[in-house]
């Protein structure tokens, strides 16, 4: 008998990965699952296309009709859904294993309310182009991130603190973006509460490079921290007796999840509930212990594009924004999960 | 020169200042026990000592060089720490927490080799708990989940480990459990510091002694060379005969009659008037009669 359930390959030069057989299939999935919903989402529309002949196109065997609608439409809106869910999904899940609380989630913490602040700000007072609210966005998402940061900060940041800072930095923010809102005339104010719902509507390439940077750069960066992620959720005292920087660590990972999240939103406003729900459903899948990056991402990433496929197929292309149905799925499915768990015993 | 030692460290949370000029050696392949009342510093004796907390002033060596200088890595191949109180992750079972004692030994493409395997298997095995290895932390009894947690801290190979109050909350039963163990790490030979409450306990199992009182060093030494009535009065502030254990001859501490104390603080009542000096040599000397 095994005396554990690591699983590992090892070659001979003593080279040793882990791998978890479980884990690896759920991803394997979920990557399935979200390329046939891209798919799927690439051919909806009100100039439908089949999904052979998606696949055609985009291999570059189309008409030319078809090339436009799918590379220069379709394509770039369906690969920032991808983006944006796979970043909220990992923000979310660093967010989480950081504060030891499933409600840790960057939804709670006001990340959201932050970037939409820093939009606001732009929309409202400025006026300024899309460009300019992304900026701001961004820059709103950042400050945020860095204003709970120092006020949670003492001797380390985590649990409960970093939840009731977060709800509290919130609940000023909520409070600013209504202010916000008052004082826009209703050609702005529109637009502002467009952009607070999150959608993919009349997304395009130059919010693709943006994110593919982002997550080219983060991804590679927070999966080299994950195995000290994981050990440090065995306590301060502990991991950094068994060899962890804890702080430096945390603090990496922290900013990582601030700079994905606040990317995200910047990208397509506050998508609710995709960083919150997509850990917890990737956990229970993978069924193991620990944060789940990988998992959680790829759960993010999924869960984005079907619920922007089933708003689209629902209700009609561009009708409803995305953020809605990502709200409600996402919800639901949560709810659905905690109840039948429930009933199992499990929690 | 001994591996692991503090010299004049100055011990303080924020402002409050635990302990001031501190210097403790711990004797390499001894089994050290830390003792002292309440609030006398020895768990944070054992944090400094252990990196946990960082001196204001004065250094913790390790081997030659001050112990927060060197990396985190290295540290823990050589010096292991089990805390008071350990939580373990949700859902995690007894095999894969013991297996995260190898953390230290493993590396980005080194994640998993069959030496970890093996360790961790010996380590379940070592300390009896391997036929638990498939059930989750969080089902175990009290004496279960502390032996899990040694073996985690076995598996982490170090040959020095410290261990803070390793038998608070067990039963008698499961402390001498632990303390057996303990001791069978030492004569395998590693070097032990633990801090005990039980004084009896210390002064059966441990080859070197440190009693502590207000951060200061009081005496150190062997058990049967220091443990005495005067030392338990001084360091602990009880009266007591101090007897040979009748089943290991290690010093055994018998704290005095209620009504014995309740006579000697009715006494020290009447010195505080006279001379002090003369007091406590008198209550010295009678507590020292006590002890033959």
């Amino acid at each position: 008998m095994k005396a554990t359930r690591i699983r590992a390959v090892r070659t001979r030069g003593g080279l040793s990965l882990r791998v978890d057989a479980r884990a690896c299939t759920v991803v394997v999935l979920l990557v399935l699952a979200a390329l046939a919903a891209s798919v799927a989402l690439i051919g909806t529309g009100d100039f439908p296309i089949s999904a052979a002949d998606v696949l055609r196109t985009l291999t570059g065997d189309g008409t030319r009709i078809q090339e436009y609608i799918v590379r220069d439409l379709r394509l770039p809106r369906v690969l920032v859904g991808l983006l944006v869910g796979a970043a909220l999904g990992l923000g979310g899940a660093l967010f989480q294993s950081i504060s030891r609380n499933p409600l840790g989630s960057p939804d709670v913490l006001g990340l959201g309310q932050g970037a939409t602040a820093g939009a606001l700000v732009v929309i409202v007072l400025f006026s300024g182009s899309a460009t300019a609210v992304t900026l701001g966005a961004l820059a709103g998402g950042l400050v945020t991130g860095f204003a709970i940061y120092l006020l949670a900060w003492k001797r380390g940041v985590h649990g409960y603190r970093l939840v009731l800072v977060g709800i509290g930095v919130s609940a000023i923010v909520t409070a600013v973006n209504g202010y916000l809102l008052t004082k826009a005339d209703i050609v702005d104010a529109a637009r502002a509460v467009v952009w607070m719902t999150g959608s993919l509507n009349g997304r395009d390439w130059t919010q693709v490079w943006p994110l593919l940077v982002l997550c080219a750069v983060l991804v590679p960066l927070v999966l080299v921290n994950a195995r000290r992620l994981l050990m440090t959720e065995m306590g301060d005292d502990l991991s950094y007796a068994l060899g962890v920087r804890v702080e430096r660590v945390r603090m990496v990972l922290m900013v990582s999840a601030v700079l994905l999240t606040s990317g995200a939103t910047a990208a397509v406003g506050p998508v609710g509930f995709v960083a919150l729900t997509a850990p917890q459903l990737a956990r229970r899948l993978t069924r193991s212990p620990g944060p789940n990056l990988v998992p959680a991402m790829c759960m993010g990433a999924t869960l984005l594009i079907v619920a922007d496929l089933v708003s689209q197929r629902a209700f009609g292309a561009d009708q409803l924004p995305v953020g809605v149905v990502t709200g409600v799925i996402g919800g639901a499915y949560l709810l659905w999960l905690l109840v039948t768990e429930r009933r199992a015993g499990r929690i | 020169m001994n591996r692991l030692s503090a010299e004049n460290v100055t011990l303080a949370y924020d402002q409050r200042v635990i302990a001031e000029r501190l210097s403790v050696e711990i004797p390499d392949n001894s089994f050290t026990v830390i003792v002292g009342p309440n609030a006398c510093g020895k768990s944070t004796l054992l944090r400094a000592l252990s990196r946990m907390l960082r001196p204001n002033e004065g250094r913790v060596l390790l081997d030659g060089q001050v112990i927060q200088s060197m990396p985190a890595k290295k540290v823990a191949r050589t010096l292991g720490l089990l805390p008071q109180s350990s939580i373990a992750p949700d859902g995690i079972t007894v095999g894969d927490l013991v297996g995260r004692g190898r953390y230290p030994h493993q590396g980005l493409l080194r994640q998993w080799s069959a030496e970890d395997e093996r360790i961790v298997r010996e380590s379940m095995a070592r300390t009896g708990v391997g036929d638990l290895a498939e059930r989750y932390v969080d089902e175990l009894s009290g004496g279960q989940r502390q032996r899990v947690w040694i073996a985690m801290a076995l598996a982490q190979q170090t040959p020095l480990l410290l261990l803070d109050e390793p038998t608070t909350y067990l039963d008698i039963q499961h402390q001498i459990d632990v303390l057996d163990l303990c001791a069978d790490l030492h004569e395998q030979g590693r070097t032990l510091v633990a801090v005990l409450h039980d004084l009896n306990h210390a002064a059966r199992y441990a080859t070197h002694l440190v009693a502590l009182r207000e951060g200061r060093v009081v005496a150190e030494g062997a058990p049967k060379e220091i443990v005495t009535a005067e030392l338990v009065e001084e360091v602990f502030g009880l009266r007591c005969q101090v007897i040979d254990d009748p089943e290991t001859g290690t010093p055994l501490v018998v704290p005095a009659a209620r009504g014995a104390r309740a006579r000697l603080a009715a006494e020290r009542t009447e010195h505080v008037e006279g001379d002090r000096a003369a007091g406590t040599a008198e209550v010295a000397e009678s507590s020292a009669t006590g002890a033959s």
